[in-house]
C-alpha cells in the first residue's frame, strides 16, 4: 500500500510538472490540445493526490505500524477521529494535506473557467501548478508520509505507535488545521490569477471580479482558522489565554492582516481604478506570508513552543520563497503601465482615504508584528546578539492600532466618496460622538480608570451607532416604500446589496470581539495549594476542593478534582478540573474547566499535586467579557456568509467599466 | 497637490508614533538569548538584563513549595539554578529531563530568578522513530523510502 501511496506522490509531482509545460508551450503555440491536456494533467494531479492521502488515512486508522508516520502519531487506543486527524498531527502529512488542498482548489478552479478567460487561464494553471509542484516535491523526495521502519535489511513493525500529541486531542484541533489550510492555501487561488493577468497584459481587472467571492471565502476559513486556534488556546493549555504572540501565531495572523487589508483596497479598485499596484503587491504578500507562516511552523527558524522539529526542508521553502517573490516583483515592475491609476485623491477627508488609512494601519500592524517575530534572527544578523521580543512589546504596538482601524470602522462607511463637508460629517457623527462621550464618563464613574479599556468601550458604542444608523436608515427608506415592518425591510436591505451590509454585520462581530478583547484589562487570578476541604477567595468568589479522585482508562489515567464555587456563601457551581497522564506519550496534561457566561469566565486550572500528597495545586482565574469575543466571532461568520449570498439589486459603479480582453473566442481547433 | 500633502503628514505621523510605540516596547521587554556559560560568564552585566536561557531540567531537580518551584538547568556538566516565580501554570511539558528555557533576571546570589518557563518535549511534535523496538539487533533502527 504504501509503495502505491508513494508511486502516487511522484506520479502527482511528474503531472504538475507537466501541467506548467503543457501550458506554457500550449500557450505559446497557441495549441488547444495541449492546453486541455494540461487541465487534465490537473485533475490527475488531483485524483492521484486523493488517493495518496486515502491510503495514508487508511494506514493511520487501521494502524499500519510499519509506517513511521503512523508510528509517530497514531497508537491503538487513539479515538478514530483523532486518528484521522493524525493525518495533519506531523510534518509529513501536513504538507500532504497542504498539496491535497491545493490539488482539490486547483481542479475547481479549472473546471469552472475551462470556457472562460482563454488568455489568462493558461497562466492561472501553470502557476497554480508551480506551487502544487514545489509541494508534491516535498513529499514526495524529501519529507514522505510513507516511509517505513527499517532496520538492517528487515521491515519493522512497531506493533503500537506514540500516538499524536495529548495536547492535540481536542476537538477544535481536528479541525483547526485543516481550515486554516483552507485559508492558506486558498490565497494561492487569488494570486495566481493576479499574476496570470499580469503576465497576459490584462488591462482590467477581470482578475479582480474572479476571485473576489473566492479571496472572501479563504478570508472566512482564515478567520475561523485563527479563532479556533485561539479557543484551542483558551481551553487547553492552561493558561487562560487566548493570544499568546507566539511566533506560530503570529504567522497565521500575519496574511490574515494582509487579506483584510486586500478585501478593502479591492473596493478602491472596482469603485475608482484606484490602487491597482498595491493591489498587487498585497495579494502577493498575502501568498508569500502564508507560504513563510508554513515554513516558520516547519523549519524551526524562531524558536516557539509549537514548532514542528527542526528539519532540513527549510532550504527548499527559502529557495520557493526567494524565487517567487524575485518573479512578482519582476513581473509587477515589467507591467507598471497596466497598472496605472484612474483617478486622484482628492481630500483627505473623503471615503478613499478613510480606505488609505485602513490599509496602511493594517499593513503597519502586519510589518510590526513580523518583525516583532523575526527580531531575534533580524538582531543576531545585525549585532551577533539573539534577542527576542515578548507580548508587551507587541500589545504595545498593536492595541492602539486595533483602536485606530476600530475608529475607521466606524467612520469610513458614513464619509462620502471624494470629499465631504463639515456639515455632512456633523450630521453623521454628532450622535454617535456624544453618546461615546456619554459612556466614557459613566464607566469612569463606575470606577473604571484604564485607558486603554475606556477608549474602546466608547469606540465600540461609537461604532455600534454608526452601523446600526446606517441599518436604521436604509430600512426605514425601505419600509416608507414598501410598508414592511422594519426588520423585514433591514433583511430585504441587506438583501438587495449583500457586499455592504454583510461588511457591516462583519463589522459589527469585530466590534463584539472587541468588547471581548477589552476584558483582558480586568482579569483576575490566583494560584493556590490547598488540601481537601480547604477554603480560598478569588473576586467575589469563594472556593473549596470537595475531593480528589483517581481513575484510568486505555489511552490516559486521570485525577480529578472537585472545586465548589461559592457566591455569597451559596454554592452556585461545582468545577471539574482534571489531570491526565497519556500513556502512549507518558506526557501530562490539565483539563481546566471553565463556566461559561456572557459577564464573566470562572476558569479553574488543577496545576498539579505533590507525589502522595493530598494538597492540590489549583490556579483559578476569572476571565470578564471574554465569551463575547466567540459570539462576535458568529456575527463576523455569518456577516461573511452574507457578503457571498449574491445580491438582488446588480448595482452599477459609477464609473466606467473597463472591459477586459476575457470576452475573447476560445482558441480555433486548427483543421 | 494640497490633499497629498495633508496625506502625507498624516501618514508620516501616524508611523511616526507606531515606531517610537515599537522603539519603545523592543528597549523595555527585550530579552538576551544566552548559554548557561555565557550567563556565567557574563558578571555584573547579567545582573540588569532580561535573560532566556535553555538547558535541560536535571533530573530528580524539582522542587515545588506553593507557588515556587525550584529547579537545576544543566548544559554539558554547566548547572545553573532557577527559582520560579511566576503565576501561569508551568506548562506540562516540564518535567525532568525535558529541554527548558527559563526567561528572567539573574539574582545577585546567583539563583535565576525566572517569571515565564517554556518548556519542549523531546517528543512534542516529531518523536523518535521506533522507541519501541524489539531488543536492540545490531544497527539502529532509521527511516527509509519506501521501496519503489
Amino acid at each position: 500500500m504504501e509503495n502505491v501511496g508513494a508511486l502516487a506522490i511522484i506520479l502527482a509531482f511528474c503531472f504538475s510538472v507537466y501541467a506548467i509545460l503543457a501550458s506554457v508551450v500550449g500557450k505559446w503555440k497557441a495549441n488547444p490540445f495541449l492546453l486541455l491536456s494540461a487541465e487534465r494533467a490537473v485533475y490527475c494531479n488531483f485524483l492521484l493526490l486523493t488517493a495518496a492521502s486515502g491510503i495514508l488515512v487508511y494506514a493511520l486508522i487501521a494502524g499500519d505500524f510499519r509506517l513511521a508516520y503512523v508510528a509517530q502519531h497514531s497508537n491503538r487506543s487513539m479515538p478514530t477521529a483523532y486518528k484521522f486527524a493524525s493525518w495533519w498531527g506531523g510534518q509529513a502529512g501536513s504538507l500532504l494535506l497542504w498539496a491535497w488542498l491545493l490539488s482539490l482548489y486547483s481542479a475547481i478552479i479549472t473546471f469552472q473557467n475551462r470556457r472562460k478567460f482563454r488568455d489568462m487561464m493558461p497562466w492561472t494553471v501553470a502557476i497554480l501548478m508551480f506551487v502544487q509542484g514545489f509541494f508534491n516535491l516535498l513529499i514526495a523526495f524529501i519529507a514522505s508520509p510513507f516511509d517505513i521502519l527499517v532496520q538492517g535489511r528487515g521491515i519493522i513493525d512497531v506493533g503500537d505507535g506514540q500516538g499524536l500529541n495529548p495536547l492535540l486531542q481536542y476537538w477544535t484541533m481536528v479541525i483547526h488545521p485543516p481550515i486554516l489550510y483552507l485559508g492558506y492555501v486558498g490565497f494561492t487561488v487569488p494570486f495566481a490569477f493576479a499574476m496570470a493577468s499580469l503576465i497576459s497584459k490584462q488591462k482590467g481587472e477581470e482578475w479582480i471580479h474572479t476571485t473576489r467571492r473566492w479571496s472572501v471565502v479563504t478570508w472566512f476559513f482564515q478567520s475561523t482558522g485563527i479563532l479556533l486556534g485561539a479557543g484551542w488556546a483558551y481551553a487547553v493549555l492552561g493558561w487562560g489565554g487566548y493570544w499568546g504572540w507566539d511566533p506560530v501565531e503570529n504567522a497565521s495572523l500575519l496574511p490574515w492582516l494582509t487579506s483584510t487589508a486586500f478585501l478593502h483596497s479591492v473596493i478602491m479598485q472596482e469603485k475608482k481604478g484606484m490602487m491597482k499596484i498595491w493591489n498587487m503587491v498585497l495579494v502577493a504578500s498575502t501568498f508569500f506570508l502564508c507560504i513563510f507562516g508554513t515554513t516558520l511552523t516547519r523549519t524551526g527558524l524562531v524558536s516557539s513552543v509549537h514548532a514542528f522539529a527542526q528539519s532540513p526542508i527549510g532550504v527548499y521553502f527559502f529557495t520557493f520563497l526567494g524565487l517567487g517573490i524575485a518573479g512578482t516583483i519582476y513581473l509587477i515592475l515589467d507591467r507598471l503601465e497596466y497598472l496605472k491609476t484612474e483617478t486622484k485623491l482628492e481630500s483627505v477627508v473623503s471615503r478613499e482615504s478613510t480606505f488609505l488609512f485602513n490599509n496602511l494601519i493594517l499593513v503597519a500592524s502586519c510589518f510590526s508584528i513580523l518583525w516583532g517575530t523575526l527580531f531575534p534572527v533580524i538582531s543576531e544578523a545585525v549585532t551577533g546578539e539573539k534577542i527576542s521580543v515578548d507580548a508587551p512589546f507587541f500589545n504595545k504596538v498593536n492595541v492602539p492600532i486595533g483602536l485606530s482601524l476600530l475608529f475607521l470602522t466606524g467612520v469610513g462607511p458614513l464619509i462620502a466618496w471624494r470629499r465631504s463637508s463639515v456639515e455632512s460629517l456633523k450630521r453623521a457623527f454628532f450622535w454617535p460622538t456624544v453618546g461615546a462621550l456619554v459612556l466614557t464618563l459613566v464607566l469612569i464613574f463606575a470606577g473604571i480608570r484604564h485607558f486603554y479599556a475606556l477608549m474602546s468601550f466608547a469606540l465600540c458604542l461609537f461604532v455600534t451607532w454608526t452601523i446600526l444608523g446606517e441599518f436604521y436608515k436604509g430600512s426605514v427608506a425601505i419600509r416608507a416604500k414598501t410598508g414592511q415592518n422594519l426588520l423585514a425591510a433591514a433583511v430585504e436591505l441587506t438583501h438587495r446589496n449583500t457586499r455592504r451590509y454583510g461588511g457591516y454585520l462583519v463589522h459589527i462581530g469585530i466590534v463584539i470581539m472587541f468588547i471581548g478583547f477589552t476584558g483582558k484589562a480586568f482579569d483576575k487570578d490566583t494560584t493556590v495549594e490547598v488540601g481537601v476541604g480547604e477554603k480560598f477567595r478569588l473576586g467575589g468568589y469563594e472556593m473549596q476542593v470537595r475531593e480528589l479522585v483517581d481513575g484510568d482508562n486505555e489511552n490516559y489515567s486521570w485525577r480529578h478534582a472537585k472545586v465548589d464555587v461559592f457566591q455569597n456563601g451559596k454554592l452556585v457551581r461545582t468545577m471539574e478540573p482534571e489531570r491526565r497522564g497519556y500513556k502512549a506519550s507518558r506526557q501530562p496534561t490539565s483539563e481546566v474547566d471553565i463556566w461559561r457566561r456572557l459577564n464573566e469566565d470562572v476558569y479553574v486550572n488543577f496545576a498539579g499535586s505533590g507525589v502522595g500528597s493530598n494538597k492540590a495545586v489549583i490556579q483559578a482565574y476569572i476571565f470578564p467579557l471574554v465569551s463575547w469575543i466567540w459570539v462576535g466571532f458568529w456575527v463576523l461568520l455569518i456577516g461573511t456568509v452574507v457578503c457571498l449570498i449574491p445580491s438582488k439589486v446588480k448595482l452599477q459603479y459609477a464609473r466606467t467599466q473597463v472591459v477586459g480582453v476575457a470576452s475573447k473566442q476560445y482558441v480555433e481547433v486548427p483543421k | 497637490m494640497k490633499p497629498y500633502l495633508k496625506f502625507g503628514i498624516l501618514v508620516v505621523a501616524i508611523v511616526g508614533t507606531l515606531g517610537w510605540l515599537a522603539a519603545g516596547g523592543i528597549s523595555e521587554t527585550k530579552t538576551y538569548y544566552k548559554e548557561i556559560k555565557e550567563v556565567n560568564a557574563m558578571g555584573k552585566d547579567a545582573l540588569d538584563r532580561r535573560i532566556r536561557v535553555g538547558g535541560d531540567v536535571q533530573k530528580d531537580s524539582i522542587v515545588r513549595s506553593g507557588k515556587e518551584v525550584r529547579f537545576i538547568l544543566t548544559q554539558n556538566e554547566l548547572r545553573l539554578p532557577v527559582v520560579y516565580v511566576g503565576n501561569d501554570p508551568l506548562p506540562d511539558t516540564f518535567r525532568d529531563g525535558s529541554q527548558a528555557l527559563a526567561d528572567g533576571r539573574l539574582g545577585s546570589d546567583g539563583v535565576f530568578q525566572a517569571n515565564r518557563i517554556q518548556a519542549k518535549c523531546a517528543s512534542k511534535y516529531e518523536g523518535k522513530p521506533g522507541y519501541k523496538v524489539p531488543p536492540p539487533v545490531q544497527n539502529a533502527p532509521v527511516q527509509n523510502k519506501a521501496a519503489l
